[in-house]
């Protein structure tokens, strides 16, 4: 049996998990950013009991700059965003829900089967969440292409960023510190391109609907 | 004879305080919605008026339609008499277990649904289809829910499993994390809630639990009722035994009833505040979506059982 | 010494096959509906329950052989006696008791040489399938298979002019011979060289892994063929609504577990090293089965494709069992291959007596109405309460409710499922709860099933108001004496194979015994009779009697106090649908309204084909049908291969003498240097 720490962290992981699903089969833009804001904040918590319990102190920064970056800023540019944008009404989902969250569930068997040898492997108390940390980064990629409209696509996009970051954490006690820095600004960063890049395919297309995209290619 | 004497206490204590839990329910609902509410005693009144009114019964309707409510009010009244929620120590557990108890569910649901579709108007056949449409998704949910459980406790005899997840030292399950959100979605759609079915309408479009029963009067329709509130209160129970099954009263432990039974009174007061709530801030779904709202509570379900058995805890 | 006692289990059920095709003969001379129905069809059912006691008796006895100096010279038919071969003749008897007694009033308007041939048939049908579970070589299991696939095609075809039927006949006897030819192949690989196709031969050949693979799964098509299990299933509900209801009844009751039984045989006795994938295989088809067929009957119209349709599902669930069960075996688990198995067992005798009901009962109604469409029934619960009360009986068992008997086996089954532990494979490990859940589904899909079809057959009102079928309402007459002992037969098994299981399990046990050398009966009665106990009683117990008797003292108090504290007034009056005044019978749900929510949500599987009327049509016209998709995917390309071919070999055909000799000489000329 583990102790509380390793319960919580196991806690934690079955979380970000159920967040990645709910996200999955939600419909609503808005709910989406909230959403992923609660697995940013799931995220900072986890990574604090992860530093707490290992004592790395590093993570401590971890935890504080995930906390700003992905439960206040990103998801207040992103409200903003689609204020500015005013496509606030529900997403169209190329299949049914149901259907995703059934292919969701074999790629949650499938990601465990991977990450079981690695598991093995990785000394931490936290090693049986490889396997989600894995599932969530392969669920943020399923709803990237089951979402036809382009902001529902960059919160699977920062999502995806989500389940990495908690295989990280999970399995090695996180990136060195000046990795993670970078990351974190090319999140923001790109946030920032992608969001330029809205407004610019709403200007073109006079919509985020990304299917438009297709009459780019050449004939 | 302990036991026995246990088990009759309960069998009485739950059939008379479910119609406070649906009471505490609506007046929650009530206050929540700025009204003032027609007081927790409520459904008891209306209990009593409708027993002593005439029954009525449409000219062709079978004995399976008369037979119905009292099929109805003792199926649910022995589900909500064997889940434990004073104490551990009730016969009756031993011979129903978990997957029986979804069996006593699905067998009020048959038997509602074929009294539904007895007199042959539109809105029954119409409130049946939907029932069973309801169930087909709810059942193997709720199944799953009490799998995840069982895998835990290693045994699928509500008893073990209370006792599991009581009286060890204190360990946090993820699986139960989906389980409970599974359950709730269950909850909310075989209990005729917002956002599956609003108790509250007769509107033809939406309705589905009260579709079935329109042909009812007087005392069948006392007899369903209550049988709502009392399925209302198993579910409740379950939950408890489930997710919060702290300060229930151990095998032979008489002393601990008392407080026991403080517990229980908390939990459903929060419990009943909270299903209140939930249906206060959400809207009524369309019924097209409520397959989709049930697919995702199932494979919800299953997944927490997987989580389980990934996790390894 | 007594001739009692000299008298082995096996020549008392040889006494039986015996006694039946006697009967059939006897049948085929007097052709006299009189005699026949009063006299034959009741004599059968006699010799039925004397092979069903043989069976009992030899359920925990060792092993009777005899051989039987018939057939070819120096090729004499083996037969055997087993617990496995007892507990399927058991099914046998037991389920044919009902159905025979019920033939005898069923048939009474049948006329005289019709009558004549169709019990001749039926009784050599009964025998040809109790010899399939005594063979105890291949050449006897042949012959009694053929026999019985024949005996049965003649039986669905009793209707012969009906185009309909003739095609239905065709499918079957198509299906059943290509699954014939798998059976006989399997046989040939797992004799393994040496020429004797005794079992007994079969069991000491110790295949390598390679070939004892390819024999399993010879087996699993062949008898997979006879059984529906996906995609040999489209025969089942075509040839099931054409037969008259006792042989569909029979056909789907019993004949189908011939085919377990066959099953069974071949994975756990002739092959003595079961492969995991082999059960992980089984477990995936039967789901699969389990939740097309499941589907499928939920979109049916016609009463007897429904049930047909069920048929497939609760096929599916047995097979399920038996993966469970070889993928146990194959880990050394034992226990819990005993638990998965007597599920399967158990679920096995459940359909046989449920599926038996319904379809008599459908005959019952088919009989008094003349109609199979659900969508021209109704109401007949006034007109026939004898009737829906024991068809009730057959629902509820056949929808998995408690107390009955389809509950229990699906407890077993979910048990086994719940509680297997870690299995030494990570993918298969995962696999189970996924499979607990789809079985969990299929079970509650059952139950819609099951209260549409009630439903709209017994319940509201007649869908043409005044007329039922072909009949005026009023003129509806409920069962005869004679359907009535069958149906209360068949109810009856129901109702104690749900309520006692434990003294079942306890018979079933010699099967487990054999099979996996485990039993279950040990754990099931340590706590005594009333409790099914399948491993621990702290990790699982149910009690149906106790539960059966508290809903019913439940249901006793409360009329009880209402009546005491309260009064017992009663008016009648018009329906008040929401106060809605005209409604007709036309507004209900009809059997295809009441399966629109599963057509909607499972809109992937089926093919359909709607006429819906505009809103301006002044003779709004609706059609709608919905058709198996598996019949375009699996069988159309199949059947355009075969008649390409057909039509390159047609070139070869020219009617001149001369090139056909010429193809022979090529022909001898080839396979003399071939043989050279």
């Amino acid at each position: 049996m583990l102790n509380f720490a390793g319960q919580l962290i196991n806690l934690f992981a079955a979380m970000l998990l159920l967040i990645s699903f709910a996200m999955l089969s939600q419909r609503r833009v808005l709910s989406l950013i909230n959403l992923f804001a609660l697995q940013g904040l799931v995220l900072a918590v986890s990574t604090t009991v992860v530093a707490y319990s290992s004592n790395q102190h590093h993570l401590y920064y971890s935890a504080g700059l995930t906390l700003l970056l992905k439960v206040l800023v990103l998801p207040w540019i992103l409200h903003r965003l689609i204020r500015k944008l005013n496509v606030k009404w529900d997403v169209e989902t190329m299949f049914n829900i149901p259907t995703t969250m059934l292919v969701g569930i074999v790629l949650v068997v499938f990601a465990f089967n991977l990450a079981a040898p690695i598991s093995q492997m990785a000394g931490t108390i936290t090693r049986g969440t490889l396997g989600i940390a894995m599932a969530c980064v392969l669920l943020s990629f399923l709803m990237m292409i089951t979402r036809s409209k382009a902001v529902p696509q960059v919160i699977g996009f920062l999502a995806m960023e989500n389940g990495l970051f908690f295989a990280a954490t999970s399995t090695s006690y996180g990136m060195p510190m000046v990795v993670e820095l970078g990351i974190a600004l090319d999140v923001l960063i790109g946030m920032f391109i992608l969001g330029i890049f809205f407004f610019q395919i709403r200007e073109t297309f006079d919509s985020l609907d990304l299917k438009h995209m297709e009459k780019l290619k050449e004939d | 004879m302990n036991s026995l004497l246990l088990q009759l206490i309960q069998d009485a204590l739950v059939v008379l305080i479910a119609p406070l839990l649906l009471g505490w329910v609506n007046q929650c609902r009530a206050w929540l919605q700025n009204r003032s509410g027609a007081g927790v005693l409520q459904p008891y009144r209306n209990l009593i008026k409708l027993f002593h009114k005439d029954a009525v019964l449409a000219n062709n309707a079978s004995p399976l339609f008369r037979a119905t409510p009292y099929i109805l009010f003792a199926s649910m009244w022995l589900a909500a008499s064997l889940v434990p929620v004073i104490a551990t120590d009730l016969p009756l557990s031993q011979a129903v277990d978990v997957i029986a108890l979804v069996g006593i569910f699905a067998l009020a649901r048959v038997f509602i649904s074929l009294a539904a579709m007895d007199v042959g108007t539109s809105f029954g056949t119409m409130g049946a289809r939907r029932e069973m449409l309801v169930g087909f998704l709810a059942e193997p949910a709720l199944l799953m829910v009490f799998f995840t459980a069982a895998t835990i406790s290693h045994s699928t005899s509500l008893v073990t499993i209370v006792e599991t997840l009581a009286h060890k030292q204190f360990v946090i399950y993820p699986s139960l994390a989906f389980a409970a959100i599974a359950f709730v979605m269950v909850m909310l759609a075989e209990n005729a809630r917002i956002p599956v079915d609003n108790p509250a309408t007769h509107l033809e479009l939406t309705m589905i639990h009260e579709a079935m029963i329109l042909e009812y009067s007087a005392r069948h329709l006392a007899l369903i009722e209550w049988a709502s509130a009392l399925k209302l209160l198993a579910y409740f129970t379950i939950a408890c035994a489930l997710f919060m099954p702290w300060g229930i009263a151990e095998v032979g432990n008489l002393a601990a009833l008392p407080v026991a039974l403080l517990a229980l009174f908390i939990k459903l007061l929060l419990g009943g505040a909270g299903l209140a709530l939930l249906e206060t801030v959400t809207a009524k779904m369309r019924i097209f979506r409520v397959p989709e709202f049930m697919g995702t509570a199932f494979l919800l379900a299953v997944l927490g059982m997987l989580i389980h058995f990934l996790l390894g805890s | 010494m007594t001739i009692a006692s000299t008298l082995l289990p096996i020549d008392v059920a040889l006494g039986a096959v015996v006694c039946w095709l006697l009967l059939g003969l006897a049948g085929l001379l007097l052709q006299n509906t009189m005699a026949i129905t009063r006299y034959i069809f009741p004599a059968g059912a006699l010799a039925a329950l004397l092979l069903a006691a043989a069976a009992l008796s030899n359920l925990g006895g060792d092993s009777n052989v005899a051989v039987l100096p018939l057939g070819l010279p120096d090729l004499p038919f083996h037969l055997r006696l087993d617990a496995l071969s007892a507990f399927f003749l058991l099914l046998l008897g037991a389920a044919s008791v009902g159905i025979s007694l019920y033939s005898a009033g069923y048939f009474r308007d049948m006329e005289g040489s019709a009558l004549g041939l169709l019990c001749f048939e039926y009784h050599i049908f009964l025998a040809s399938m109790a010899l399939v579970f005594m063979a105890d070589d291949a050449y006897l299991f042949m012959v009694a298979w053929e026999t019985m696939a024949l005996s049965s095609y003649f039986l669905v075809t009793t209707d012969h002019h009906v185009a309909q039927t003739r095609r239905a006949g065709f499918l079957y006897l198509l299906i059943a011979h290509i699954g014939a030819i798998a059976i006989l192949l399997s046989f040939g690989v797992m004799q393994g060289g040496q020429g004797d196709y005794t079992f007994a031969s079969m069991r000491d050949a110790h295949l390598n892994a390679f070939w004892a693979s390819a024999t399993f799964l010879l087996a699993l098509f062949g008898f997979g063929a006879k059984a529906g299990i996906l995609p040999l299933h489209v025969w089942l509900p075509e040839a099931h609504p054409a037969a008259p209801s006792p042989i569909s009844a029979m056909m789907s009751g019993i004949m189908l577990k011939t085919a377990i039984y066959g099953i069974l045989r071949v994975s756990f006795d002739l092959l003595d090293t079961p492969q995991w994938w082999w059960g992980a295989l089984a477990l995936t088809l039967g789901l699969l089965t389990a939740l097309y067929g499941v589907l499928f009957a939920a979109v049916q119209t016609d009463m007897k494709r429904l049930l047909a349709y069920s048929s497939i599902e609760n096929i599916g669930i047995i097979l399920t069992g038996i993966g469970l069960a070889i993928v146990f075996h194959s880990f050394q688990k034992e226990a819990l291959a005993a638990l998965a198995l007597t599920a399967a067992l158990y679920h096995s005798f459940n359909h046989a007596f449920m599926k038996g009901l319904l379809f008599l009962g459908t005959g019952s109604v088919l009989h008094a109405t003349g109609e199979r469409n659900l969508g021209k029934l109704g109401g007949l619960i006034h007109r026939m309460p004898k009737l829906a009360l024991l068809v009730l009986v057959g629902t509820l068992a056949l929808a998995g409710l408690p107390p009955l008997n389809g509950f229990v086996s699906e407890w077993l089954l979910l048990q086994a499922f719940l509680l297997s532990p870690g299995l030494p494979h990570s993918y298969l490990n995962m696999l189970i709860p996924i499979a607990a859940a789809a079985l969990a589904l299929a079970a509650a899909l059952a139950g819609y099933v099951m209260v549409k079809f009630y439903g709209v057959i017994f319940l509201g009102q007649p869908r043409g108001s005044d007329v039922v079928g072909q009949k005026a309402f009023d003129d509806v007459h409920d069962v005869g004496i004679w359907e009535r002992i069958g149906l209360t037969w068949l109810a009856l098994g129901c109702i104690l194979l749900g309520v006692f299981p434990v003294f079942f399990i306890l018979h079933i046990d010699f099967v487990s015994q054999l099979l996996v050398g485990h039993t279950l009966g040990v754990s099931a009665a340590q706590t005594g009779w009333l409790w099914l106990t399948p491993i621990q009683p702290e990790r699982a117990s149910y009690s149906p009697l106790i539960l059966f008797v508290i809903i019913i003292v439940g249901v006793l108090f409360t009329l009880y106090g209402v009546k005491k504290f309260y009064h017992g007034r009663l008016r009648r009056g018009p329906a008040w649908d929401c106060g809605y005044p005209e409604q007709t019978a036309r507004m209900q749900d009809t059997a295809e309204g009441f399966g629109q929510p599963i057509r909607q949500i499972f809109q992937l599987f089926f093919g359909i084909t709607r006429e819906v009327p505009g809103p301006f049509d002044k003779k709004p016209h609706y059609h709608g049908e919905t058709s198996d998709r598996l019949w375009e995917w699996c069988y159309l390309p199949i059947a355009r291969l075969t008649d390409k071919i057909s039509a390159l070999t047609g070139k070869l055909q020219h009617g001149r003498i001369h090139a056909y000799l010429l193809y022979s000489f090529v022909t001898l000329l080839a396979l003399l240097a071939f043989v050279r």
